[in-house]
This record gives C-alpha cells, sequence and structure tokens, in this order.
C-alpha cells in the first residue's frame, strides 16, 4: 500500500479528534468497510446505526486498535493511530506506538467484558493501577468517584457474577472513565439488556454527554437515544456511510432510499 | 501355590517403605513443581508471535509426549555424561519427570487460556494493559480453574510413574520393595503394600484437587 499520499500528521487547521482517512478493512475476501472517511469533532457525540453487518461495530473495533485495517490512515488528535512516522514515512504501528495512543481511548461492549474474578471496585483500580501507575489510594478514590457517579457504589465490593446485566454495564462505563479517556467508544451498550435496565445505563450517558467534554461514538439501535443526544447520526449501510446528519434533519427528512427503508424497518419492530 | 501372609514380616518392613514413600512423595513433588513452571512457560510460548520458536516448541513437546517416561529418564541419565552433563539418579530422575510432564501440564495450560473468553483480552486491550499484565492478572487466574481437573490428573499419573525412577537407582517405593524381594525372598507383602501405599497417597489427592477446585472458583468469585 502507498502510504506517501497521507499526511504524518494532520494541520494544526483541519485537527479533527478523530479522522478515517480511505480507511479499509477486510477479512480475506469480504471486504467489511470500503474506503471509509469519517471525521469526528472534539466533544461529539456521533451515532453510529445501521443494518447488522453493515461494519458499525469494526469501526468501533479499529479505532480500540482490536483489529488492525488493510488501508488507509486512521488519525487521533491529529497523530496516526494505525501507523508511525520512521525515517520520515509511515509504516504500519508497533506495539509501543499503540499502546501509547491507546491511552486516549476507552471502550464498553455490548456483553461488559468486566474481569470476573475482581469486584466492581477492583475491575476499575485495576487499569489506573497498573497502567497509569497510580497509588492504590488514588485509584481507589478515583474509582469510587465514578462508581458514585454511575450509581454503583453501594455495590462496589460485588463480583460481577451477583450485578444485573444494567448494573454490569454501569460498572464497566465506570472502568473505561477511569482511564481518562478522550474518546470514548460504546458498542450496543444496551442491546444484551432487559428491557426494564436499559434506562439506567442510558441515563449515565446522557450525564456523560451534559457534563463531560468526552468525543463520544456510539453504535445503537435505540432511535430515540440517538436522537436525543447526537450531535450527528451516521447510517452505516454495507461498509460505507450511506448519509450522515444532525439527528433532527436525519430523521425528520432522511435523503436516502436505503435510510428510509432502515429508518421505517425499525419504526415497524418498536 | 499358596498366599501365606506374614503381619510380622510385614510390620517389619513397613517403616522402610514409608521412608521409600516419603522419596516418592519428594520425587513426585519437585518433580510435579518443575512440570508446573516449565509446563507455564511452554504454554505461553505457543501463544507467542513468534512462528519459528512455536513451531519447534511444539513439535518438541510433541516428541516428550510420544515417547515413554523410561527412555527419557535413561536418556537424561545414561547420555547426559556423554556430552558433560552428570548428574545424580535423584536429579535426572526429577528432571525427566518434570520435562515430561511439562509437556502434558502444557496442553492443560493451554485449553485452560482458551477457554477465558476473547472479550476479557479485548478489556485488557481496551484498558491498555501490557500483554504481561493481561496474562497474570486477568486471563491466568481465570484459566486456573479450567486447568485445575487436568493438573489433578496429571498430579495423580506423575504418583504413579515414580517406580520408574527405580530404573536407575533412586530408592523410592519400588526399589525399596524389589531390594525387600530381592533379600528375604518374599515378594506378597511388599508389593501390596507398595499398592496400598500408593493407593492411599492417589486417593486423597483426588479429593484434595476437587476441593482446591471449589475453593479457587469461589475465591476468584466466579
Ligand atoms: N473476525 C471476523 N472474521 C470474519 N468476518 C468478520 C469478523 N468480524 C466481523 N466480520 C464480518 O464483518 C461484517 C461487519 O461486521 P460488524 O462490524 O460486526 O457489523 P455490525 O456491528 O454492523 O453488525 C459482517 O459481515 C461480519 O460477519
Ligand atoms: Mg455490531
Amino acid at each position: 500500500m502507498d502510504l506517501s499520499a497521507y499526511p504524518l500528521e494532520l494541520p494544526e487547521s483541519d485537527r479533527p479528534m478523530v479522522r478515517f482517512l480511505n480507511v479499509t478493512k477486510s477479512y480475506g475476501s469480504l471486504v467489511v468497510l470500503d474506503n471509509l472517511n469519517l471525521d469526528i469533532q472534539r466533544g461529539e457525540m456521533v451515532s453510529v446505526i445501521g443494518p447488522s453487518g453493515s461494519g458499525k461495530t469494526t469501526v468501533l473495533r479499529m479505532l480500540m486498535t482490536l483489529e488492525t485495517i488493510n488501508g488507509g490512515v486512521i488519525y487521533v488528535d491529529g497523530k496516526p493511530l494505525t501507523h508511525m512516522v520512521r525515517g520520515g514515512r509511515l509504516v504500519p504501528a508497533d506495539e509501543a506506538h499503540l499502546r501509547r495512543m491507546r491511552a486516549s481511548i476507552g471502550m464498553c461492549f455490548q456483553h461488559f467484558n468486566l474481569f470476573p474474578h475482581m469486584t466492581a471496585l477492583q475491575n476499575c483500580m485495576e487499569g489506573p493501577v497498573q497502567v497509569l501507575g497510580l497509588s492504590k489510594a488514588e485509584a481507589r478514590a478515583r474509582a469510587e468517584d465514578l462508581l458514585a457517579m454511575v450509581g454503583m457504589i453501594d455495590k462496589k465490593d460485588q463480583h460481577p457474577s451477583r450485578l444485573s446485566g444494567g448494573q454490569q454495564q454501569r460498572v464497566a462505563i465506570a472502568r473505561a472513565l477511569a482511564m481518562r479517556p478522550r474518546i470514548m467508544l460504546f458498542d450496543e451498550v444496551t442491546s444484551a439488556l432487559d428491557p426494564e435496565v436499559i434506562g439506567e445505563v442510558t441515563e449515565v450517558i446522557r450525564k456523560l454527554v451534559a457534563e463531560h467534554d468526552l468525543t463520544m461514538l456510539m453504535v445503537t439501535h435505540q432511535m430515540g437515544f440517538a436522537r436525543d443526544i447526537s450531535d450527528r447520526i451516521c447510517f452505516f449501510y454495507k461498509g460505507k456511510i450511506e448519509e450522515q446528519a444532525p439527528p433532527e434533519q436525519f430523521f425528520a427528512n432522511p435523503q436516502r432510499e436505503r435510510t428510509q427503508q432502515f429508518l421505517r424497518a425499525v419504526k415497524d419492530a418498536d | 501355590m499358596r498366599f501365606d501372609w506374614n503381619w510380622d514380616f510385614t510390620l517389619e518392613i513397613l517403616p522402610r517403605l514409608l521412608r521409600a514413600a516419603l522419596n516418592t512423595l519428594i520425587a513426585a513433588g519437585v518433580g510435579y513443581a518443575l512440570a508446573m513452571v516449565l509446563g507455564l512457560i511452554f504454554a505461553l510460548a505457543l501463544r507467542s508471535p513468534w512462528r519459528l520458536p512455536r513451531t519447534l516448541l511444539r513439535e518438541g513437546l510433541e516428541f516428550i509426549r510420544s515417547t515413554p517416561l523410561v527412555v527419557q529418564i535413561f536418556f537424561i541419565f545414561y547420555v547426559g555424561p556423554q556430552i558433560g552433563i552428570t548428574l545424580s539418579p535423584w536429579v535426572a530422575g526429577m528432571i525427566a519427570i518434570g520435562l515430561h510432564y511439562s509437556a502434558y501440564l502444557a496442553e492443560v495450560y493451554r485449553a485452560g487460556i482458551e477457554a477465558v473468553p476473547r472479550g476479557q483480552w479485548e478489556a485488557c486491550r481496551a484498558l491498555n494493559m501490557s500483554t504481561r499484565d493481561s496474562y497474570f492478572r486477568i486471563v491466568l487466574p481465570q484459566a486456573l480453574p479450567h486447568a485445575i481437573p487436568g493438573m489433578g490428573n496429571y498430579l495423580v499419573g506423575i504418583f504413579k510413574d515414580t517406580p520408574m525412577l527405580s530404573v536407575i537407582g533412586v530408592t523410592e517405593l519400588m526399589q525399596a520393595a524389589n531390594s525387600i524381594g530381592s533379600e528375604t525372598y518374599r515378594f506378597l507383602e511388599p508389593y501390596t503394600l507398595v499398592g496400598v501405599i500408593f493407593l492411599a497417597l492417589s486417593l486423597p489427592t483426588a479429593g484434595l484437587v476437587r476441593l482446591g477446585e471449589r475453593r479457587l472458583r469461589s475465591k476468584l468469585g466466579l
């Protein structure tokens, strides 16, 4: 792949928090994302919607560096994430570079992925102590603040197996925030939850949007929620962005045929 | 042919056999400790990103698993000196047992590690944890409960294989029974006692392993 056309760094004047530049991802012969271009501005909340298999999760996983990419470059805060500069050229990132860059990104998963052998508090202290090098006391204070913020402080000494899905997801959000990321990724964080506890998780995300200057990228199937809190909706279809717009415009006046079909289909399902 | 069990003789040889049984325990214990550590190193190396060392190791372990332990004991004890490594029967024996069982334990660990959901690794990455912390703080503690039943089986197995050390003259239980037999021409009592002592060692082990697994699971909150 010819990387010479890609800037080593984005200029000050044009530096979104995240930029996907001609990013391609395939598994074998299956092209999952085809030449993706997407900017996310500082402090922006972008919701990604679209049919199953359209590549939404993959976008998040690439940004979390859980997947390598096959083409293009992802920039975070102007610096290449998937690549690094060696001898004045871009080369694929090594683990050290990924670790440096990953520090500003956090992610919450559909199935929470809490550490089952640790309590809620320990889950939230693990990264700060082991990765950031905080003292136990500092990490505990930070973890307790966040657990209080997500309404889980009274369950802080419980193991995940003793918590409901909604409670586990709230702990997972606190765990990710304890690393003080600047970008948060949410991959269908309410899809595995019983309907009656979805609200407690969306409340936490609402609070984040209102009170923090995080940049957020959220995959969701909850159209109402996405409309309420997003700055922009991105509709994916077969590995491409089919349409994107601010929520009022996107939901009131979708331009593309496929968007209209999709919105009709989810409305019928509700 | 008749069985004339002699209780006086039995009591007379019992202390000697029990002392030898202690040696068996030591050989099995040290061999097993070695196997646990080597097995873990091998299991981790089998998952390393370097292909050539990985392939060589995999083939090497396959070789160890598919050749008899007794051959490996002979090899280390008798061929070792020819390449300048002279070991006492004890040391040679425990290395052979440790190495042999490490090849099996590596498989047990590997299966345990693979039983830990992929999401756990992804959470580690999302928290920017090092590979080392991911293994030792997150993945291995969860892999251990999966590995314990297999580890217990091989612990019993290692006990039962210690008699092979008698071939290079380690005075474990079997060796002691053999010498009693050749000194007194009585075989019934010594060999029966050997069987009983092995049973007495193996049975509680299996029970303890099950207990250990339960304890561990509850301690880990799983
Ligand atoms: N590890 C993988 N190997 C092969 N194909 C995959 C893998 N992960 C995802 N895919 C495929 O990539 C496509 C996009 O997946 P995904 O990003 O999970 O979609 P979405 O989140 O929109 O449902 C799907 O067709 C899926 O089957
Ligand atoms: Mg998905």
